[in-house]
Parts: structure tokens; sequence; C-alpha cells
């Protein structure tokens, strides 16, 4: 037992110490935020392939016979609420109020589920309209595209997965908010991201 | 200055406020694709007809405003160090730059924007 608390404190005392760094910011959360400078950039030439083959396409079927607004639409509100969730989590977690943590992070990891199942039901109905991937220019632009954004999603659902296990297990002190703080960027980069991609992909597209 | 970022991260109070705003913008996205394009456009042709020209100037002005409220509420851009900021924006700008860069390359070679037609 004496052992195992001596191990603990050891493990604490180099949590707080391993990653001093020169700045006044600890050096993961400096991490976090270059790789989401480089996924900006890896969503840009997505994007943008996207926009250059976007009207291209010499046959069908093309996004106004196969989008549905309204579900699409629940998806994104689930999104974005999920962004709120885990933004309250935080709070709870920097607060020590773990049933607050506990709450909030549930509801983030089941909206995670919900997104990321709501996408891997539109790309099974698209497929059976007829929408494989190298169907034409428009199908395999949207699906790597959206089939990326939807791995991010599932990969931050499962990061989250797993701070809510520990959080569970009491493994998420306060002084140990910053894990959630870190993973919770991730979340909110994958969110904004749809922020562009649910306008740009599904409503100008329907226009045409 | 980790006191006054714990204190700032901790209103929850503003977290709600910036979800209502995020949520009524998507709302605002949705009801315009309803009115230009969608079942709403019978209902009132008009409105349909002048918002139409503006639709995705419009719906770009919406998108940068809730990804605004994400980054600096959220994200908690507002209350870091600046250096996160710039960092991002940074990004941001290079991104925007790409996807510019990009769509002007393709619309010349098909000659969309050069004068006189196809290069």
């Amino acid at each position: 037992m004496t052992t195992t608390t001596a191990a603990l404190d050891h493990h604490d005392h180099d949590d707080a110490h391993a990653h001093h760094t020169s700045l006044p910011i600890d050096n993961r959360k400096l991490a976090i935020w270059t790789f989401i400078g480089s996924e900006c950039l890896f969503f840009a030439t997505l994007i943008s392939t996207y926009l250059v083959y976007a009207g291209q396409s010499v046959k069908g079927p093309f996004p106004t016979d196969i989008f549905s607004v309204g579900l699409v639409t629940a998806g994104t509100a689930v999104l974005l609420f999920s962004s709120f969730f885990v933004v309250m989590a935080l709070d709870g977690a920097q607060k020590g109020d773990r049933k607050k943590m506990l709450t909030w992070l549930s509801l983030t990891v089941l909206c995670g589920v919900f997104f990321a199942g709501m996408q891997v039901y539109e790309f099974w109905h698209f497929y059976h309209l007829g929408l494989g991937y190298s169907t034409n220019l428009f199908s395999a632009s949207f699906y790597t595209l959206t089939g990326f954004h939807g791995a991010h999603v599932a990969l931050g659902t499962l990061w989250l997965a797993t701070i809510l296990k520990d959080a569970i297990k009491g493994r998420v002190p306060p002084k140990k908010a910053l894990n959630l703080e870190i993973a919770a960027l991730y979340w909110h980069f994958v969110d904004v991201v749809w922020i562009i991609i649910f306008p740009v992909v599904y409503l100008m597209q329907m226009r045409s | 200055m980790a006191g006054h970022a714990d204190a700032a991260h901790s209103n929850a109070g503003k977290y709600i406020q910036i979800a209502v705003v995020l949520f009524a913008l998507t709302a605002l996205e949705v009801a315009l694709y309803e009115v230009c394009y969608g079942g709403l456009k019978t209902m009132a042709p008009g409105l349909g007809a002048s918002l139409e020209p503006w639709f995705v100037e419009v719906l770009l002005l919406l998108s940068a405003f809730k990804f605004w409220f994400v980054a600096m509420f959220y994200m908690h851009l507002k209350f870091d160090m600046k250096l996160l900021s710039w960092l991002f924006l940074f990004s941001l700008i290079i991104a925007v730059i790409v996807i510019g860069a990009l769509i002007i390359l393709f619309g010349y070679n098909r000659g969309l924007w050069w004068p006189g037609g196809k290069w």
C-alpha cells in the first residue's frame, strides 16, 4: 500500500515537472495547438479539392439527387452542442466537481457516437443510391472530405471515452484537468471544421 | 495568470449564451437555404429572390461568426496566451491562401475568370 502511494506520489511529481518549458505554458498544450495548425492545412487541401471539382461531374448521382439537409442539420446541431458539453465538462474538471465532469463528458461522448453513426448511415444510404467512391468527381471528393472528418470525430470520441473511463475511476483530479483540456481543444477543432464543411458542401451545393 | 485564466474558464453562463448563439446561427443558415432553394421558396418567393444573389456570402459570414465564437470562447483563445492565437491565425491565413490559390488556378485553367475564354 505504501509502495503504491509512493509510486502515485512519484507519478504526480513527474506529471507536474515533466512538461516544464521556458514558455509560461505547458508544452503539451503548445503541441496540440501546433497540431491543430497543421490540421487546418490538411482540411484546406481537402475543401479546395472538393470546391475545384464542384459541378464537374459528367454523370450522377449529383448532390441535389441525394443530399438530405434535415439529417445533416441534426448532426450539425449535435456536434455544436457537444462542444458546449465538453467545455462544461472541462469546467467541472478544473473545479474538482466530479459529478459535473462525468455528466457532461458522457453527453459529449454520446454526441460523438451519434454524429459518427449519422455519417455511417449517410454513407451507407448514398452507396445504395448508386454513389460509390469512384462514381464521379463529386463522390470521390465528397467521401474523401467528409470521410476524413468522420475519422477525426471517431478518434476524438475514442479519446474522450478513454478520459471518461479514467474520470469514472477517479483518475482525473483538477491538477490533471489539462488532459481533458487538450482532448477538448481537438474536439472543438473537429467542430469548427464541420462549421465550414456543412454550408460549403451541403447548403451551397444544393443550389446547383 | 493561471488564476485569471481559471476564473475566465469558470463562466458557465457565458458558455450557455454562446451555445444559444451557435444554435441560432445554424438555424439561420438552414432557414436561408430553405427560403432560397428549399421548401420555403414557394411560400416567400420574393424574399428568396432578393436573398439568392447573396446566398454564398451570407452563409460564409454566418460560418465565420460561428468559427470565431468557438475559437475565442470554447477554445479559450480569448483568455489564453496570445502566442496560441497567432499560431492558429497564421495557420488559418495559409489555409485560406491554399484554398484561394487552388480555386483561382483551376478556374483559370477552365477559362472561368480570364477575359476572352479558355486559357
